[in-house]
């Protein structure tokens, strides 16, 4: 059994958020996903319904990146709450020539989440037995959950190309939020060994899903 | 120990450094477009990573986020920087730092307008009268000409947003560092820039800089032994370690 924390088999393929985007997009009447970039661009001039728009096609993504990271449910609505109005009141700086749209917005998240999980340092998290959480969403009809199982298993492909070593720091990091040096110490490594991983594993995935500029 | 800062990309991609390794990571971000692009190239990857996590949040929220947002006026674009100033540290969102980041981009932001009224006053002008202290910084010259000269002289050079620049080269044949200025705002009052050598994993006084502009001083110590220089802004009569955020962090490569 792989104890990484990533899936390395095929689960049920429910809640995606490529499902989101799909499903929100149709409902605005367009034919392919929306336009983050655009979005982005024309909430950073004010526009409210580009905000709505945005939101339905990243808020699952961005919940639930915060709740797997601060756990706790509460917790993760406020942390999503601050990201979205962050992303909002930074739209109008966000650079498509310095980074992808979906990848911006979900810096801002991790970054918050990690933060409330540090300040919170101590607190429950640390005790909780790690575990994977399969949630389905409320429109996963099978266009839907084909699309996002296609997704899905390209990343799992990809990450299947990684070292077990490289998932584990990998997992510890961007989910759990430890730093590369609580990794070090928590997987027995020698300080500094556990950031050489992190980004070896990084580069792999980079590589796999090729998604280098 | 010591580590080479480009190492810290990946970490940096998925918020995997403590507070004062995030905090000299985006300080050498702005002058290092390999980084650039590579923290945003391992960010993108990362983010596929959480293809899989994604989970509905309750139908609440949504009417919660879209009312908070409509009291919120976004921010303006930001000037356009030179291209290769571009920080990526610019492009995520200014309330997406750390309190330690925050404050030091404040402190950048107040050089950049004092940097501005340099401009305006005489940019490249003279070279600044030196700090008159003996223990600062030696200004001789000829020091200095010979770590920009020698053979091994390696230089590190980090470039802020409001268009100074900062660059470090050393020779390790020499035993020296020479910190060589652009274009940088003075000190606020009542405070010096301080230099610093970082010397087995210790931050050693290297010298005060009282002025800005453009100046080349000689940094006090073993620079051939140090790993990175810092600057940070301390009080007018320096002090014995760094008390506030480096402003500028340079590593030198090959002391991993």
């Amino acid at each position: 059994m792989d104890d990484s924390g990533f899936p390395t088999s095929v689960p049920s393929s429910e809640g995606a958020g490529v499902a989101a985007v799909v499903s929100r997009s149709t409902a605005a009447d367009q034919t392919g996903p929306p336009d983050l970039a655009e979005l982005l661009r024309r909430c950073g001039r004010g526009d409210e319904q580009a905000f709505a728009t945005l939101y339905d096609a990243m808020a699952a993504r961005v919940f639930g990146l915060a709740k797997r990271v601060v756990r706790d449910p509460a917790q993760a609505e406020e942390v999503t709450q601050e990201a979205f109005l962050d992303i909002w009141r930074s739209s109008g700086r966000f650079d498509e020539s310095q980074g992808h749209a979906v990848s911006w917005m979900l810096t801002v998240v991790h970054r918050k989440a990690v933060d409330r999980v540090r300040s919170a340092e101590a607190s429950t998290r640390r005790d909780t037995t790690y575990h994977h959480e399969n949630h389905a969403t409320e429109h996963d009809s099978t266009a839907e959950a084909a699309t996002a199982s296609l997704e899905a298993h390209r990343v799992r492909q990809a990450l299947a190309g990684l070292t077990q070593a490289q998932r584990e720091a990998l997992d510890l990091a961007y989910f759990k939020g430890y730093t590369h040096s609580e990794v070090a110490t928590m997987l027995d490594l020698p300080l500094g060994t556990a950031k050489t991983r992190i980004r070896d594993g990084l580069i792999r995935l980079r590589d796999h899903l090729g998604v280098g500029q | 120990m010591t580590t080479s800062i480009h190492a810290l990309s990946g970490a940096y991609a998925v918020d995997a450094l403590d507070d004062d390794e995030r905090a000299g990571f985006e300080a050498h971000l702005p002058g290092c477009r390999d980084c650039q692009v590579e923290v945003a190239e391992l960010r993108r990857a990362a983010a596929e990573l959480a293809h899989d996590v994604a989970e509905e949040p309750p139908a609440a929220l949504r009417a919660s986020v879209l009312g908070a947002i409509a009291t919120v006026r976004p921010l303006p674009p930001e000037a356009a920087p030179e291209p290769a100033l571009e920080p990526t540290a610019a492009t995520t969102p200014a309330s997406n730092v750390v309190p330690i980041g925050r404050s030091r981009r404040r402190r950048l932001a107040n050089l950049a307008v004092a940097a501005a009224i340099l401009g305006v006053v005489g940019v490249g002008a003279v070279t600044q009268p030196w700090n008159p202290d003996p223990t600062s910084p030696s200004r001789n010259l000829s020091a200095a000409d010979r770590v920009l000269s020698a053979p091994d002289a390696e230089a590190v050079t980090q470039r802020f947003p409001d268009g100074s620049s900062a660059t470090v080269t050393r020779s390790v044949s020499e035993g020296r560092a020479v910190l060589s200025t652009k274009r940088m705002a003075a000190p606020p009052e009542g405070k010096a820039f301080e230099m610093w050598l970082r010397i087995d994993g210790r931050m050693a006084p290297a010298g005060l800089m009282t002025d800005g502009g453009d100046q080349t001083f000689v940094l006090t110590g073993d620079g051939g032994a140090a790993t990175a220089v810092g600057i940070t802004v301390e009080p007018e009569s320096g002090s014995a370690a760094p008390t506030s955020a480096p402003i500028a962090y340079l590593e030198f490569e090959g002391t991993a």
